[in-house]
């Protein structure tokens, strides 16, 4: 029992932190590389996911809804990129924040005056609803499998992309010395128009793989945006591989403990204390965590700058 | 109230003239005297209007302009980014909030507490927080509120999810009750005016010139001998402490205390409001919460979809003017 119990939570801890990978992801290379604070990658992931679910219900299929809302997301981060956010990366932090900031309001009300304040309803695809036993007397819903699946791929892909390619050659140049980089003759309007649409691509991802398993409304993207701040600077901003680290971290931390905590509460304590402080107790660890590494390592597990 | 930095003692033993220098913030009397005028004569012109529900808002805004300013003591002129400021309103809220649970209804009791509550709490976290900078600073004071909302989310003896509903506005004693909105627009009034002139004091003396000597060149001023770390602990502390103060007055004038008070949102509004009203401005935090609060206020009545409205508006300013409003009221002037 207990030996299921851990190896299910090991697996939904997995996926959660692969999800918050792909949000980590962007966020990390666009600070990294841009030196800038962007509070509107959240909402990129909430457009994401309410255009994947939009684009699903027009075709009746997950799978041509999750491209073509990919497709569109990146396209929306490009011309986001294009139109404003370029404007602010010479500014300081801050007027960086109350920008993104502006944007994330509008965002928020956008989707609200096109979709309406009530959440809408993504559906797994009809073939993965059901659950698959991955060892004898184990079954785990296959939905889930999937997204660890999806997860596992788009990072394989992105490693192969930043460590193998010329674009990702840039990319790590621009993160680790973004002087010397320019310098070099790195086309950079070019260079962080494509970064920005990547991140947008990668939110929109999981945005969509998440949608049918949290509910896709308005608000969905600050929540999850903490998360994914929480994780790059455990990680290290600016490192790829501090971000896929970190997210592991975070989502095996923060699943365990959901689970964990109240089953040991009501162990100790009894059910009231369980029910109550237990989950609450849980939120905290993965702060306490941040609060920790930061304490021990205050630039992050894996620091990309030199 | 009536000061000017012409008239302010040198602080600074280095024998440079008094003469008001981009560290000096003075308090001008042709600003602050309308300022503080309109405020005095906004309950009877109210009332005369029949419009009772601006005293309250004018009220709301003033507690968030008090908020602000203390935040922008630390943000602005210490150059610490606190993403963490909430907390310290939320812990002077329940500070009041729990006292009433427990019976204590006087004024003189539970306020100070709240400020003393909130001042223990901000010095436990910048103690912590101050050895690290940069963005590791704004996530680290981001971690101390997250978990003390977590903490006031599970603590049922406290409301926990559903927070506190107080049994009233706190007793001042001698007549003067504050269930009055008037009379609490009045004490609140009062109390901004007393910190927002001491902190303008402050900025003018030794302490502050200090303070922002070290946003400026925190390595060359711990090179000529200050203790940095001391000078900032001792800003982030008073700052939480009127932070605190902040969060008593909210209390009152809700009669309400929850969790939500302590949300991420909430610092991240009262960042919104001291770079929207101009970061490291004397008038920032007032400016930012005035213009902030009475947007959403006028937008709101106007449409349901005001909160794009707003954003536009934000993003106006982020583009047009990069030392939020108060930068545009005094171009080529202010700090370099």
């Amino acid at each position: 029992m207990t030996g299921v119990l851990v190896l299910e939570q090991s697996l939904n801890g997995l996926q959660f932190g692969l999800m918050l990978f792909l949000l980590a992801a962007g966020l990390t290379l666009v600070f990294g590389i841009m030196d800038m604070i962007n509070l509107a990658h959240g909402s990129l992931y909430m457009v994401g996911a309410y255009l994947i679910a939009t684009a699903a219900a027009a075709t009746d299929s997950f799978w041509i809804g999750l491209a073509a809302g990919v497709a569109g997301t990146a396209l929306l981060g490009m011309l986001l990129e294009v139109t404003v956010l370029r404007r602010l990366y010479q500014r300081d932090h801050l007027s960086q924040v109350l920008g993104t900031f502006a944007i994330l309001l509008m965002a928020n009300e956008g989707v609200r005056m096109l979709w309406g304040a009530q959440p809408i309803a993504l559906n797994p695809p009809a073939s993965l609803a059901g659950p698959v036993e991955l060892l004898p007397g184990f079954f785990y819903p296959a939905y889930r499998l999937l997204i660890i699946g999806v997860g596992l791929g788009v990072a394989l892909l992105l490693y192969v992309l930043v460590t193998r390619t010329r674009l990702g050659m840039q990319v790590r140049a621009g993160a680790s010395n973004r002087e010397m980089a320019l310098a070099m003759g790195t086309n950079v309007r070019r260079l962080f128009t494509a970064v920005f649409g990547l991140g947008a691509a990668l939110c929109a991802v999981a945005g969509g793989m998440l949608g049918p398993l949290l509910a896709v409304q308005v608000g969905m993207g600050e929540s999850i945006l903490i998360l994914a701040f929480v994780v790059i600077v455990i990680g290290g901003i600016g490192s790829i591989r501090g971000a896929l680290f970190g997210a592991l971290l975070v989502g095996v931390v923060d699943t365990a403990g959901r689970t964990l905590i109240p089953l040991a509460f009501g162990h100790w304590l009894g059910p009231e204390a369980a029910s109550g402080a237990g989950p609450a107790v849980a939120s905290m660890l993965i702060y306490l965590l941040m609060a920790g590494v930061l304490f021990w390592k205050p630039r992050g597990l894996f620091p990309a700058h030199g | 109230m009536t000061t000017t930095t012409a008239s302010t003692p040198a602080a600074s033993p280095a024998p440079r003239p008094p003469a008001p220098g981009l560290l000096d913030h003075a308090l001008r009397l042709r600003w602050a005297g309308p300022v503080l005028l309109a405020l005095a004569a906004l309950p009877p012109l109210a009332a005369a209007l029949g419009e009772d529900f601006y005293i309250g808002l004018a009220t709301r805004i003033l507690i968030f302009a008090l908020a602000a300013t203390s935040l922008n003591l630390i943000l602005g002129f210490g150059g610490m980014v606190s993403f963490g400021h909430a907390a310290f309103v939320g812990t002077g809220a329940y500070a009041v909030g729990i006292l009433m649970q427990q019976g204590v209804m006087s004024a003189w009791i539970a306020w100070p507490a709240a400020v003393l509550a909130s001042a223990l709490f901000a010095l436990l976290v910048g103690a912590i927080s101050l050895r690290t900078r940069g963005v590791y600073f704004i996530m680290i004071t981001l971690a101390f509120a997250q978990m003390l909302y977590y903490l006031m989310v599970s603590v049922k003896a406290w409301g926990g999810e559903d927070g506190l509903t107080l049994p009233g506005r706190s007793v001042l004693g001698g007549g003067f009750d504050l269930a009055s909105d008037t009379r609490f627009y009045y004490v609140v009034l009062a109390l901004f005016a007393l910190c927002f002139v001491g902190i303008q004091r402050l900025l003018n003396a030794r302490f502050g010139h200090v303070l922002q000597a070290i946003r400026e060149n925190e390595t060359r001023m711990g090179a000529i001998g200050f203790r940095v770390y001391r000078y900032q602990l001792a800003a982030f502390t008073l700052a939480g402490a009127m932070a605190g103060l902040a969060g008593a007055l909210l209390a009152n004038q809700s009669s309400f205390v929850s969790p939500s008070l302590l949300q991420w949102n909430q610092s991240g509004l009262l960042m919104v409001m001291v770079i929207l009203g101009g970061v490291g401005h004397l008038w920032g935090g007032f400016i930012g919460a005035v213009v902030f609060l009475l947007l959403e206020e006028l937008l709101s009545a106007y449409t349901i979809h005001w909160q794009f409205i707003l954003g536009a508006l934000l993003l106006l300013v982020v583009l047009a003017a990069p030392r939020g409003l108060a930068g545009l009221l005094r171009r080529g002037g202010g700090r370099a």
